[in-house]
């Protein structure tokens, strides 16, 4: 008997599709759906080998005792593999049409004839658009998903697939590794800027799915690229799982921005690694939105590995009822002169639970680095909560750390000053909080940031009283 | 139409404590009204109440204005019946523009669809703003933050002029003013001085009314009206204070609610 989806805050990508995958792994995690899935994509034996030693390891991992509540996760109860068309497309016309119904909804087609350069579109476990500017791919950009790049691009991919983060760094970079699928895999060649951002968006549609996508960025010298992600999936009164692994190599003076609006339905575990090493004089910038989910548990990190290189997280999380947005930032200082900045912001409503879990490591090499860290938080009821959790490790006795938390609650003072000048209540509070969250929507490309701040007013409607 | 404004029997508190003890004013459109004091009468409070804070309690009275009882309101209905009060602290509001703000609090008088043109707005602005002498990046500042004193009054005196009220209090506009800024902020007012347009004026001292020239002048002390007269009431009160008042009065602490 199916369940009554339970009592969740309106959340408006919660539509399905009655779209029909051409294979389903079935739920369960076991050797022989990894290696189904391996033999599926035809995978050559390295990478088998490298799912099979991830899947053991994934099984000796304990699963971690800190952030959020992870005692509703049943890895027995998720499926590991949904292949949902037979090939990829390259125009919108060759992709399945109740799956393309599905893009059109999130205004994926429009956004790309826009203001995009490329799209790759993933639906369950795989990628089924992909497109790319003739330009760019003219330049020697290769922009492609994660399996595609597996077989065309053999050299660069094993070169570095899976260095930045080993299959043993945490359980679930360890499930990722066993079981991954799609993705964006991105090459800048040097030189190259690409001054037009490229885009991937996942879509989650089966009830008990687990998306494990996989992507790696390469950038080399002096080049320049952003990307930007988008996520959203139906809302089931079952779990799903989003667990995905980021890798970005930024060569010296390169730089890379990764933009991402996770806007997942409110019954998915999102619990992503985001990880980028930075050499010399290269930057690394990782925007982070976190709106959706029941749990996220995600702190991008940057390696900050080459002299002078810079890294910076600028985040927003937004807590509402029954959520849980464990995020943060992390920051390795290896190299002299290495500078990193943290602007995290986060809203918790409606009982929702925010966190700010973050790591500032210098070691002994870095001499003269800095970080400067501001957390601010705003609280707008009394069911609501907030934690700041920062670590710090210095090795370097001269280094600079600045660390600067608070938190709010909208003022009386602020609302009553707004109010008088003839805004309501609600369009007073609104005004406050996207004031709030100005410094991240700044960020943004003009068309995400109206996006955004979409959203955001959209979540935040009835947040009053 | 002239703005016809008649507060009776204003009582209010802070915190259980009667700061207002039933004042009565009328004033009509294109009058000046000043009110005077030393520290801690009421003047303040007198402001705060009539705009709605929060938290200040009317225990009586009534503020009718053309008809309307402002105190049955919630704060934004007063503004957008006619009533505008300019800030002694005005709040910060960090990533809000001036612009945006004062874009929306147009907007808010207006019916849906019929929001004012960003052309139109940004003209009007920037005129007023060079009337002001602001500098123009203070459009795109983010609201107050950061504001000297000063810019905080010349923002609200800016507010005043854009929204185009029926009722302006001004709370002391002229603390933390210089002289020339003061008469700039002076001259802001008194542009907007019109035959509709009524003002009470909250200050200590008699300088801003050289600059603002009042039809009526009114002493409270004890969270009362206790003297009201013409504008060479205020003349007296510059020149001798405000003893002579206490004394005609038998009134030994002019003070309201403060803790002894």
């Amino acid at each position: 008997m199916a369940k009554k989806a339970p009592d969740m805050e309106e959340y408006q990508y919660g539509f399905r599709d009655e779209h029909k995958s051409i294979f389903q792994s079935g739920k369960g995690l076991t050797e022989e759906i990894v290696r189904e899935i391996s033999a599926i994509k035809n995978e050559p034996e390295w990478m088998l080998n490298f799912r099979l030693k991830s899947l053991e390891q994934f099984r000796k991992m304990p699963m971690p005792k800190w952030g959020g509540n992870l005692d509703d996760l049943d890895f027995e109860d998720i499926q590991y593999y949904v292949r949902p068309s037979e090939k990829q497309g390259k125009t919108w016309e060759e992709v399945p049409s109740e799956i393309k119904e599905t893009f059109d909804k999130l205004g994926i087609p429009e956004a790309e004839q826009k203001f995009l350069a490329g799209v790759s579109a993933q639906y369950e476990s795989e990628v089924v658009y992909h497109s790319m500017q003739k330009d760019l791919s003219d330049q020697g950009v290769i922009f492609t998903d994660t399996d595609t790049a597996l077989r065309e691009h053999p050299e660069l991919f094993k070169k570095f697939f899976g260095t930045i983060i080993p299959p043993a760094d945490n359980k679930f970079a360890a499930l990722n590794s066993a079981v991954w699928s799609g993705g964006s895999f991105i090459y800048v060649p040097k030189g190259v800027k690409c001054e037009v951002p490229l885009q991937a968006y996942f879509r989650i549609n089966s009830e008990n799915m687990g998306q494990f996508e996989r992507t790696l960025i390469l950038a080399d010298e002096d080049s320049f690229v952003h990307y930007v992600e988008g996520c959203t999936a139906p809302i089931y009164s079952t779990n799903s799982l989003h667990s995905a692994v980021v890798e970005i190599l930024c060569m010296k003076n390169a730089r890379v921005r990764y933009t991402t609006i996770q806007n997942w339905a409110p019954n998915i575990y999102n619990l992503v690694t985001k990880r980028a090493v930075a050499e010399e004089n290269a930057t690394m910038e990782w925007v982070d939105g976190n709106i959706g989910s029941k749990l996220t548990m995600k702190y991008p990190a940057v390696v900050l590995k080459g002299r002078g290189a810079k890294g910076s997280v600028l985040s927003i999380a937004v807590a509402g009822k029954d959520q849980h947005q464990d995020a943060g930032a992390k920051m390795i200082h290896l190299a002299p002169d290495t500078t990193s900045t943290i602007v995290s912001k986060s809203i918790s409503k409606h009982g929702g639970k925010v966190t700010y879990r973050g790591l500032a490591s210098f070691g002994r090499q870095a001499e003269g680095a800095k970080a400067n860290i501001k957390c601010d938080t705003l609280i707008l009821d009394n069911q609501s909560t907030s934690d700041t959790i920062p670590y710090n490790e210095i090795m370097n006795d001269n280094v600079i750390l600045e660390h600067e938390a608070t938190v709010s609650k909208v003022s009386e003072e602020q609302l009553f000053y707004l109010m008088s000048r003839g805004l309501t209540e609600a369009d007073a509070t609104q005004m406050i909080i996207m004031g709030f969250i100005e410094p991240f929507t700044k960020e943004l490309p003009m068309e995400y940031a109206v996006e955004m701040n979409r959203l955001i007013k959209f979540e935040m409607e009835g947040s009053i009283g | 139409m002239a703005a016809d404004f008649v507060i009776e029997g204003l009582k209010a508190n802070i915190e259980g404590k009667e700061i207002l003890k039933g004042i009565n004013l009328q004033m009509k459109g294109g009058e000046i009204h000043a009110i005077m004091g030393p520290n801690g009468t009421g003047k303040s409070t007198l402001a705060s109440a009539l705009m709605g804070h929060p938290k200040y309690e009317v225990t009586e009275g009534t503020a009718v204005l053309d008809g309307e009882d402002l105190l049955e309101m919630a704060v934004d209905e007063r503004a957008r019946a006619g009533l505008f009060l300019a800030m002694q602290y005005p709040s910060e509001i960090a990533g809000v523009t001036n612009s945006d703000f004062l874009r929306s609090a147009i907007n808010s008088r207006r019916e849906e669809g019929k929001e004012i043109s960003l052309i139109r707005f940004i003209r009007q602005m920037e005129a007023k703003m060079k009337e002001l002498e602001m500098n123009p990046e203070f459009l795109h500042r983010y609201l107050n933050e950061g504001f000297s004193g000063g810019e905080k009054k010349r923002n609200e005196i800016l507010q005043m002029m854009m929204l185009d009220p029926k009722i302006v209090i001004l709370d002391e506009i002229d603390s933390g003013l210089d002289i020339d800024a003061l008469k700039i902020v002076a001259e802001g007012v008194n542009a907007m001085r019109s035959p509709e347009r009524g003002f009470l004026v909250i200050t200590h001292y008699q300088r801003l009314l050289n600059y603002i020239k009042p039809d009526y002048v009114h002493v409270m002390m004890q969270g009362r009206i206790v003297k009201s007269g013409g504008p060479e009431l205020a003349e007296r009160l510059e020149a001798e204070g405000y003893e002579w008042v206490k004394e005609e009065l038998g009134i030994e602490d002019e003070t309201v609610g403060q803790e002894v």
